[in-house]
């Protein structure tokens, strides 16, 4: 499947003049009309498209917002104020970027625990899934310099906390978060460059993600069953079946996006964040938005300073390992009755770690966090490696096609060892 | 490498004195690898690379270092301890961080002095904390060791501080007594220019 069917003739005489010197429209057909998905997606595998539209969302929303936001400590909550009061329509860029980060979000942990029920991450598709992580990280790296720019009581404080997260960094912590500061507190330079960096860095996922597209296109996009295509009868062409289907999945995405906006557009935020930041007073309640809370909370689970900073860097780190460390030979979990259970336990407890990060740090919420810590690190360490060695998978369909349609009318043609992986080690 | 590299480059040039040289540097490869003017070269330019990338990148990262108005903003700053009534606890700003000026009650400086200091994470006897004479002043930083937050006044199991966002406790001498704070808030540095007025960023020059 690394070779795209090269099939692409150009029909005008302009088509094939341009086509000679930029072979732009067969890069286009090849990669998003003629190439082969597996017949058998579900709109789990939708995400990835729903993703790419956010993206361009939240770029189009922030690119109108900066024509009217001011990144200057004593004018950047009023111009915010001016962008809802006055500015025409403003109310809804704020309302669609602000939102628009969490159904971002949202989007994203599907497709994460998508990709860790069907064992996307395995080989050979590593580098298309690191590439992801480091998306993620991206995006959080943008969210947070987001959050700290209405320059808000949350903003303020949020940006307080995350920074001087750097200071437990042994020997040159201080003078790391001077730097990032810009001062001796959060203050203007640091909103100033936060909103530098805040435009900057969604481009750079925009390269990321083309590195993305770009991988999954060489091993092609895993599916339900986790076994690759092996005939042409186990794939459609991309378009019109997936373009069509992803194009109906970002429709109904943006109808749960837009009854955020507008129902309920200050939900997913907190109160806090409309009294402008004062460094004298600290919220009675600081807590990071919802998208960050299952992190925060193994951060505050570990009782010392560096070793909770460290930990809930690993939280992520750890997500680049997980090829390595899952050593069972079947990618999807349809196939593997135990690490389903393991899966949903896995998931209940990312879960109960959100909630718990929302909660403040005191008597048995502490105890939870750090049970519900030690179990998220021991799913990646103990579980994957371990249950690939003493679980007992089910037997795999020999061809997509034959989970689709059934073994009968598929026929007998397979040969044996057919529903081998060639490719799973390449 | 760079001698194959130098070989394939003179095969190149073709003249019977460069295929004479060739064969003299085939010669010398098979026996020990000499090193050649081009791999001098080589190495040179990397070097000057490197330095230069390094040398190019130092004012970029120098720049988000605190900026001239920002650094000459942080000059001393007077406060006058008259309006402060035994009991309170007064925050002013120096540099852009809080700094708590505490008027301790004389059960609170008992309280501070009436500890095992052996026994704090952070041990530091409560005469290490204030300046000589002047028990009454506790002058430290107000935002909490842990995360930056700003602790509550008054408040926690030792009547000192107690920080919301993570649940830290301070003494009335502002050191950790529980909470995931490692250290003690610390003490900026003063001095008292007058028994009524200290000067926040000076130390006293004995």
């Amino acid at each position: 499947m690394s070779q795209h069917p090269t099939t692409y003739v150009p029909k005008s005489a302009f088509g094939k003049w341009f086509e000679s010197r930029l072979p732009l429209a067969g890069l286009i057909h090849s990669s998003f009309i003629a190439f082969p998905v597996p017949r058998n997606l579900t709109y789990f595998w939708t995400f990835g498209a729903i993703l790419a539209f956010m993206l361009v969302a939240q770029i189009v929303t922030g690119v109108f917002l900066a024509m009217y936001y001011t990144p200057n400590a004593a004018m950047a909550f009023q111009s915010v104020e001016h962008i809802m009061r006055d500015v025409e329509f403003g109310w809804l860029l704020r309302y669609l970027h602000a939102n628009g980060a969490s159904m971002f979000f949202v989007a994203v942990y599907v497709h994460i625990f998508r990709n860790f029920y069907y064992g996307s991450y395995k080989a050979p598709r590593e580098v298309l899934y690191i590439l992801g992580v480091i998306i993620f990280l991206l995006m959080m790296a943008t969210a947070f310099m987001g959050y700290v720019l209405p320059w808000g009581q949350m903003s303020f404080w949020g940006a307080t906390v995350i920074t001087n997260l750097f200071s437990a960094i042994p020997v040159v912590g201080d003078t790391i978060v001077s730097y990032l500061w810009g001062g001796y507190s959060v203050g203007n330079p640091t909103l100033n460059r936060f909103f530098s960096l805040h435009y900057l860095l969604p481009f750079m996922i925009a390269g990321v993600v083309a590195l993305h597209i770009w991988a999954l296109h060489v091993p092609g996009q895993n599916n339900p069953t986790g076994i690759p295509i092996k005939s042409g009868k186990d794939a459609v062409p991309f378009t019109p079946y997936a373009t069509i289907k992803d194009i109906f999945a970002v429709v109904v995405f943006m109808l749960f996006f837009a009854y955020w906006v507008f129902y309920m557009p200050n939900y997913l935020g907190h109160a806090d964040n409309y009294i402008p930041a004062n460094p004298a007073v600290t919220p009675a309640h600081i807590v990071p938005e919802w998208y960050f809370l299952p992190f925060y909370a193994i951060l505050r689970a570990i009782p010392d300073k560096l070793g909770g900073v460290i930990a809930m860097g690993a939280a992520i780190v750890i997500w680049c390992f997980m090829p390595w460390l899952d050593t069972s030979k079947v990618r999807s979990t349809a196939y593997r009755p135990l690490y389903k259970q393991f899966f949903w336990l896995f998931v209940v407890v990312c879960f109960l770690l959100g909630w718990l990060g929302s909660r403040p740090a005191e008597g048995w919420y502490v105890i939870a966090s750090q049970i519900c810590t030690a179990y998220y690190f021991a799913h990646f360490l103990i579980v994957l490696p371990v249950l690939g060695f003493v679980e007992r998978p089910l037997p795999l369909p020999n061809s997509i096609l034959e989970s689709v349609m059934g073994v009968q009318k598929v026929g007998a043609g397979v040969p044996a060892g057919a529903n081998a992986e060639p490719s799973s080690k390449g | 490498m760079p001698n194959a590299l130098s070989r394939k480059a003179l095969k190149t040039c073709g003249s019977r004195f460069c295929s004479m040289l060739e064969s003299h540097v085939a010669e010398t490869t098979t026996h020990v690898a000499e090193p050649t003017r081009r791999d001098f070269l080589y190495i040179a330019t990397g070097a000057a690379a490197v330095v230069g990338g390094a040398t190019l990148v130092w004012p970029f990262v120098q720049s988000l270092a605190p900026d001239a108005a920002t650094v000459a903003a942080g000059a001393p700053v007077e406060v006058d301890l008259t309006p402060i009534a035994e009991g309170q606890i007064v925050k002013v700003f120096w540099r852009g961080k809080l700094i708590f000026i505490r008027h301790r009650t004389a059960e609170e400086i008992k309280a501070a002095e009436d500890v095992n200091v052996a026994s704090l994470r952070d041990p530091q006897p409560d005469s290490a904390r204030v300046k000589e004479g002047k028990a009454q002043w506790l002058i430290v930083y107000g935002n909490c060791t842990h995360l930056g937050c700003v602790p509550l006044g008054q408040q926690g199991e030792y009547h000192g501080w107690f920080c919301p966002c993570h649940g830290s406790v301070f003494d009335t001498s502002g050191r950790v007594r529980g909470g995931p704070a490692p250290i003690n808030l610390p003490i900026p540095p003063y001095t008292f220019a007058s028994d009524t007025k200290i000067i926040i960023g000076q130390e006293a020059t004995a």
